[in-house]
C-alpha cells in the first residue's frame, strides 16, 4: 500500500495565479490599486477597501520567523516528526504558514525574528509549495 | 440587548461524562436535553425554540420530537453555545419564541455517529495551511504562543502553571476526568505534543454533552431552580486560518466579544466573582485575561503562577478543572456555561462563596470565533 501523501493544495480560479507563480519560481502577492494594501491569501478584491482593482506582483521572498510549533504527534501524513510548522511575516506585510528548510527543527535553531528567504519545493508536476530557509548573509 | 431580561431555567450535562461507548453522538444530545428538561420541570412540548452546533437543528429536533418556531444552527466551533445564548436571549426578547433549548454533544473519544472533520484541498485552509503539516488542533492552536511569550516575557514555567492550578480545581470535582494533583515538573515531564506544549498543556479528548433552557426573566421565577440571568453578551469572528490572525499578541475576536458583554452588563472587572475562559490549550487563559482587560498581557502568566486563580485566590478561574482536566469533547464551551450556571445557582462542587456575577468566555476554532456571556443570580 502506498504511503499516505502530504496534503496537496487544489487551486481555485481565485488562487491559480499564486500556484502558477510558485511553479515558475515566484512568490506572488496582490496589491490594491486603490489603497495600496498588500494582502494574502489571494482574492480578486481588496479586503481592506473592497476595490476590485487589484494587481498581482512578484514579492521579494524575504521575511522573518513570526512564530511556530514543532509538531511531534500526531504527525500529518507525509511528514516525519518532529517538524516545524511556521508562520512567516513577509517584508511586504502579509503573513503565511510554511515550513523551514535547511535548518534543524529545534527551538535552539529556530529563533523568532530570524531572517528567512523563500525556496520552492515541487510536490508534483502541478503543485510547488513556497517554503523558507534561513537567509544568507 | 437589555440586561437580565432572560434567564437560564434548566441546565444539565449528559448522565455520564468521559468515555461513553454505549451511545451515539445524537443520543448524547438527547440525553443532555432530557436531563435539562427534567431539571427545568418542563415537557419537550414546552420547547418552541432550539439551537445546536455541528449536528443540525433538524436532526436533533426530529430525534427529540421537538416542533420549534425558532431555530439557530450557528456553528462556529466550541463557543457556538455562547452565541446561541446570545441569540436566544434576543429571540425571546423579540417575542419569536418563549422557551429555548440549546444542546451540545460530541462523541469525541468513542467517535460513534460523529461526522469526520475534513479540510477540502481547494478551501483556503486546504491550500495555505494543510500542506505544511498541520494536523488537528494541537498542531494549530499553539502556533501563536511563542510570539506571545516573546512579546510579553511569558515563561514556560508560567504556562505550565496553568495546568497545575486547574488540576487543583479538578481535584474538588467528582465528575472531572483528571483529579490527581500535578506539579510544574510533571508538566515538563509529560510527552511533547507540539513544542512548546506538552501533553498536560493540551485538552482532554472525551465524550459527553450538555443542554441549557432559557426563558424570559418574568417567567423564570415560576421554575423550580434558582434563575440565572443573562446580564451581558458579546460575540465575534476573526479568521478560520490561525496563520492569518491580525496578531499573535492577542485575539481580535476575544477583544471584541468580551468588552461588548461587559458593557452590556454594565460591569467593571472588579465586579466579577467567577470566571471561565475556555482552555483548549494552556495559553488561552493568558490571552483571555489580557484581551478581556483584566490586566496587561505581560502580567497574565505571573498572575496565574502566583496562585491568584487557584481555589481561594482572588479571581477563581475555570473552577470545574477546565478543558485541561474536567472534560473536553471537542466543543467545550457548553461545559464552561454549565459551570457558570452551577456557580450562580450555588451548587458547584468547588463553589465560590457568595458569587453573584460569573463571566463565561469561549473560543471557537483556533482563535476563529469568540462568545462571552455574563451571568448573574441577582436581578
Amino acid at each position: 500500500m502506498a504511503e499516505p501523501q502530504r496534503a496537496r493544495p487544489k487551486p481555485t480560479p481565485e488562487t491559480q495565479h499564486f500556484w502558477d507563480g510558485t511553479k515558475a519560481g515566484e512568490l506572488r502577492l496582490q496589491r490594491c490599486d486603490a489603497c495600496a494594501h498588500v494582502y494574502f491569501p489571494p482574492r480578486p478584491f481588496c479586503p481592506s477597501c473592497a476595490s476590485r482593482k487589484v494587481s498581482i506582483f512578484k514579492a521579494s521572498g524575504k521575511g522573518f520567523l513570526y512564530s511556530y510549533v514543532i509538531n511531534h504527534r500526531p504527525a500529518a501524513p507525509g511528514f516525519t516528526p518532529p517538524y516545524a510548522i511556521a508562520v512567516v511575516e513577509l517584508d511586504e506585510g502579509p503573513r503565511m504558514m510554511s515550513n523551514i528548510i535547511d535548518c534543524p527543527q529545534t527551538p535552539e535553531a529556530l529563533e523568532l525574528d530570524m531572517k528567512l528567504e523563500v525556496a520552492f519545493q515541487a510536490l508534483d508536476d502541478k503543485i510547488t509549495l513556497p517554503v523558507f530557509r534561513p537567509a544568507k548573509g | 440587548m437589555r440586561r437580565n431580561q432572560v434567564a437560564v431555567v434548566g441546565a444539565a450535562e449528559t448522565t455520564e461524562l468521559g468515555v461513553i461507548p454505549n451511545a451515539s453522538q445524537l443520543q448524547l444530545h438527547a440525553d443532555a436535553a432530557l436531563n435539562a428538561i427534567a431539571d427545568a420541570g418542563l415537557k419537550l412540548s414546552d420547547i418552541d425554540g432550539f439551537a445546536t452546533a455541528v449536528e443540525t437543528p433538524q436532526q436533533v429536533c426530529h430525534y427529540l420530537g421537538i416542533k420549534p418556531t425558532w431555530v439557530d444552527g450557528t456553528s462556529v466551533g466550541g463557543c457556538s453555545f455562547m452565541l446561541h445564548v446570545r441569540h436566544a436571549a434576543a429571540a425571546i426578547e423579540a417575542g419569536l419564541c418563549k422557551t429555548v433549548l440549546i444542546t451540545h454533544a460530541e462523541s469525541g473519544k468513542s467517535m460513534i455517529g460523529k461526522l469526520p472533520r475534513s479540510t477540502p484541498p481547494d478551501s483556503l485552509n486546504g491550500q495555505f495551511e494543510a500542506p505544511y503539516g498541520v494536523y488537528g488542533p494541537p498542531s494549530m492552536f499553539p502556533i501563536p504562543v511563542l510570539r506571545f511569550m516573546k512579546t510579553y516575557s511569558i515563561t514556560h514555567e508560567q504556562l505550565a502553571s496553568v495546568a497545575v492550578v486547574q488540576r487543583e480545581w479538578a481535584a474538588k470535582n467528582p465528575r472531572a476526568m483528571m483529579k490527581d494533583p500535578i506539579t510544574v515538573a510533571d508538566v515538563f515531564n509529560s510527552r511533547m505534543i507540539a513544542y512548546p506544549f506538552r501533553l498536560l498543556q493540551c485538552c482532554l479528548v472525551t465524550d459527553g454533552g450538555g443542554a441549557l433552557i432559557l426563558t424570559s426573566a418574568d417567567r423564570a421565577k415560576d421554575f423550580p431552580r434558582k434563575p440565572v440571568y443573562v446580564m451581558g453578551t458579546g460575540e465575534s469572528v476573526e479568521t478560520p486560518m490561525v496563520s492569518q490572525m491580525e496578531t499573535f499578541n492577542s485575539s481580535r475576536a476575544f477583544k471584541t466579544a468580551g468588552p461588548l458583554a461587559f458593557k452590556e452588563a454594565g460591569i467593571a472587572h472588579g465586579d466579577i466573582d467567577h470566571l471561565m475562559i475556555y482552555d483548549a490549550f494552556a495559553h488561552l487563559p493568558l490571552f483571555g485575561l489580557g484581551d478581556l482587560g483584566f490586566m496587561p498581557h505581560e502580567e497574565t502568566g505571573q498572575f496565574i503562577a502566583e496562585g491568584n486563580t487557584r481555589p481561594g485566590g482572588k479571581l477563581p478561574l475555570n473552577t470545574n478543572g477546565g478543558g485541561l482536566s474536567y472534560m473536553h469533547s471537542g466543543m467545550y464551551g457548553m461545559y464552561a456555561l454549565q459551570e457558570s450556571v452551577r456557580q450562580m445557582r450555588g451548587i458547584a462542587p468547588a463553589q465560590v462563596p457568595n458569587a453573584r456575577i460569573s463571566v463565561c468566555h469561549g473560543v471557537g476554532g483556533m482563535f476563529a470565533a469568540s462568545g462571552t456571556i455574563v451571568f448573574t443570580n441577582e436581578r
